[in-house]
């Protein structure tokens, strides 16, 4: 079997028995799994809804849902850029909500037309996450931090400072959020009405799939992804090679930035049009979700994140539907990291389990041969 | 003067819980396993403590004092138990010790916001997301407290502390006097040479896991009880960090830790001070509330050149290596 399929196998099986351990919670919970499963699926627009509201159809749904996920796809993406490297980026949370606040007070609340402020603000988002990746890498490099928590520490102070500046300054007097971004800057055409029925397109989806394939080609095509491997896997042998590890440390954490400011503009000017003050989105977190279980490779990601966005955005319909928790969406997540995170100790096992089997098949060609000659 | 003996009295209760669970996150470290999983641990803690308490003030009424002690044991047990999935990945299935400490730690969010909520709605029959504690009682120590300045120490202090203290001193021993603390410190600098003498380098590391598991949730519940008077999702404020920034500053070291631990639980107090003194609007605690985390990164940036992590920290332990 090669590594790839291997791999497969582990993170289809680490899947499947996450969903079953939420299948017997759901079950002692005296509820139906498998049509709370169904739920799901509905709520994504990937099955047909018993019924729907004037103007909405399953498509309507489906939209939505890929709207949900463009900003997913490029946080995910962003985890495996620094993960590449050996760095392990949780402030994806933080940089999304940098961007997403730096874009929307500077672009999101001024006049500028739909085709000069959208390009503006994917810039403006890029920018802005870079910025903070770049000091994130820096601090480990420059005073060997531990990113997890310089960036941790930096979520909670860009969490905190943006509450207070938008409770100062950009509150909405009634939904207590920032106030809404204009149409025109905004990333996601909004209940666009096609043929009678309403859609949001999401424009960063398509920048997301340009993403995935360019990662996909500097992980695998170039010196830059070439070194940025050897520094992951290891830093010393890569500073004997001649690898500058200062500086691809810091060139993979402002790349992972970048990736995560996308993540934030598609995510509070695409999907959402406000910012809710003293919340950090989940995004990020599950974002290692499916940077685990897509293994680091840009079109595993694409592949993992479908399937996790599945789980969180039809939550909300299931949670209507089955009267479960929608946070059980969470749990079973949660459970496909925990399965993920040990796929280096199940690859390693596989790898014996093969190896056994030929070393038997070996020998019983050998008594076999031997038999042979015998006789 | 009454200003300095506010910031005292509640930077103390802040600072002590921090500082148990960077003991805990000691003992962890020193052994050789990373522990970034104390914000999830104590989490953890604080639910199996809130729940216990919670259950117990509904049939026993409100005024005992016994669902108080109840919860802070049933705390530990339960950061206990929950810590053997973080030791059980890292020792057991050899996971990338940075990942699991993080998985372990949103496996916790999902778990106790999903349990609270759900417990709530088919037990107690309530659509809430939270279980009320209410605060802790205070206690005066009588003549101690009459002390200038210095009896701030003893004033309106959580029984919690005094807890916290005695475990603290134990903890000390434990580590730096007794056999079982030689060994624990050496798995982390040598894990090989602890194998060559005959010791147990995965029972031993798997003990110091699980101690840093019960320290944490007794550190969850204390801030349960004083600084949410409830359990709810709000318990995950990072907490868990500070105390790791908190022992890095400690060089790995109880004593220096605790110095850290108190400076962050002075710095958090005397901002929220400062805010009321001047008499500034509630939107400006925001910008208070980062303090320990400005502080952590100042700390860390001027004090990370000189610090000394455990030789094996974070590595797999393979006996074939040799």
């Amino acid at each position: 079997m090669s590594y790839r399929k291997k791999y497969l196998k582990i993170a289809v099986l680490s899947v499947l028995v996450s969903l079953l351990a939420g299948a017997v919670v759901i079950l002692i919970l005296g509820k139906n799994p498998l049509s709370a499963y169904y739920n799901l699926l509905q709520g994504c627009g990937l099955a047909p809804k018993a019924k729907y509201a004037g103007g909405k159809s399953m498509f309507t749904d489906l939209s939505s849902y890929i709207d949900y996920l463009t900003p997913m796809l490029f946080a995910a993406l962003s985890y495996a850029v620094a993960m590449r490297a050996g760095l392990f980026n949780i402030g994806i949370s933080g940089q999304m909500l940098v961007a997403g606040f730096i874009s929307s007070i500077t672009i999101g609340y001024s006049t500028l037309s739909a085709p000069v402020a959208k390009p503006l603000v994917l810039l403006i988002g890029i920018v802005s996450g870079m910025a903070v990746g770049a000091l994130i890498g820096f601090f480990k490099y420059r005073f060997n931090i531990n990113e997890v928590v310089s960036s941790i520490m930096l979520n909670y102070i860009a969490e905190y400072v943006i509450s207070f500046f938008i409770h100062v300054k950009y509150v909405d007097p009634v939904s207590r959020q920032s106030r809404n971004i204009s149409d025109a800057a905004r990333l996601t055409l909004h209940q666009i009405v096609i043929g009678g029925y309403k859609y949001d397109i999401p424009i960063g989806f398509a920048l997301a799939l340009i993403a995935v394939f360019v990662l996909k080609f500097v992980f695998d095509r170039t010196v830059l992804g070439y070194e940025l491997r050897a520094v992951g896997l290891n830093p010393t042998a890569a500073r004997y090679a001649g690898i500058h590890v200062g500086r691809n440390l810091v060139l993979s954490m402002t790349i992972s930035g970048a990736l995560a400011g996308l993540a934030g503009v598609t995510y509070y000017l695409g999907y959402f049009a406000s910012i809710q003050p003293r919340v950090l989105v989940s995004t990020g977190y599950d974002a290692i979700a499916v940077g685990l279980l897509g293994n680091n490779d840009p079109v595993g990601i694409l592949a993992a994140s479908f399937l996790i966005e599945i789980i969180g955005k039809g939550s909300t319909y299931m949670s209507s539907q089955a009267g479960l928790q929608s946070e059980i969406a969470s749990v079973i997540t949660g459970l496909i990291l925990l399965a993920s995170a040990c796929n280096a100790f199940f690859m390693s096992r596989l790898d014996r389990r093969e190896a056994a089997k030929k070393e038997l098949r070996r020998r019983k060609e050998e008594s076999g041969s031997r038999k042979g000659e015998q006789g | 003067m009454n200003t300095i003996n506010t910031i005292i009295i509640d930077g103390m209760s802040f600072a002590l819980p921090l500082f148990i669970m960077a003991i805990g996150g000691i003992y962890s470290e020193r052994s050789g396993i990373t522990n970034l999983a104390l914000e999830g641990l104590q989490g953890m803690g604080a639910f199996t403590g809130a729940l216990a308490a919670y259950t117990l003030a509904r049939s026993i009424g409100p005024n005992s004092q016994a669902p108080y002690y109840v919860a802070i044991l049933c705390a530990m047990l339960g950061g206990a138990v929950y810590s053997m999935l973080h030791a059980l990945l890292c020792i057991r299935f050899k996971a990338n010790q940075v990942i699991s400490g993080v998985v372990v730690n949103i496996l916790a969010m999902a778990l106790t916001t999903f349990l609270t909520k759900t417990i709530n709605r088919n037990v107690f029959g309530a659509a809430s997301d939270k279980f009320d504690l209410g605060v802790s009682r205070r206690l005066t120590i009588p003549v101690l407290s009459r002390i200038p300045v210095l009896g701030a120490f003893f004033t309106k202090v959580y029984p919690f502390e005094f807890i916290i203290v005695i475990i603290a001193v134990i903890a000390w021993y434990f580590l730096y006097r007794t056999p079982f603390g030689l060994r624990l410190r050496a798995c982390g600098d040598n894990p090989h040479a602890v194998d060559a003498a005959g010791g147990n380098v995965a029972g031993t590391r798997f003990i110091a896991v699980v101690v840093s598991g019960a320290l944490s949730g007794l550190a969850g519940i204390c801030f349960a009880y004083s600084i949410s008077a409830k359990f709810s999702g709000d318990i995950y404020m990072g907490y868990g960090y500070l105390a790791i920034a908190g022992y890095i500053f400690g060089n790995w070291n109880l004593l220096p830790s605790l110095g850290a631990c108190l400076i962050f639980g002075m710095a958090r107090s005397a901002g929220y001070q400062i805010v009321q003194l001047l008499g500034m609007p509630s939107a400006y605690s925001d910008l208070v509330m980062i303090l320990p985390y400005v502080l952590t990164l100042f700390l860390l940036i001027f004090l990370s050149k000189n610090t000394h992590a455990p030789r094996a920290l974070g590595e797999v332990y393979d006996k074939s290596k040799r």
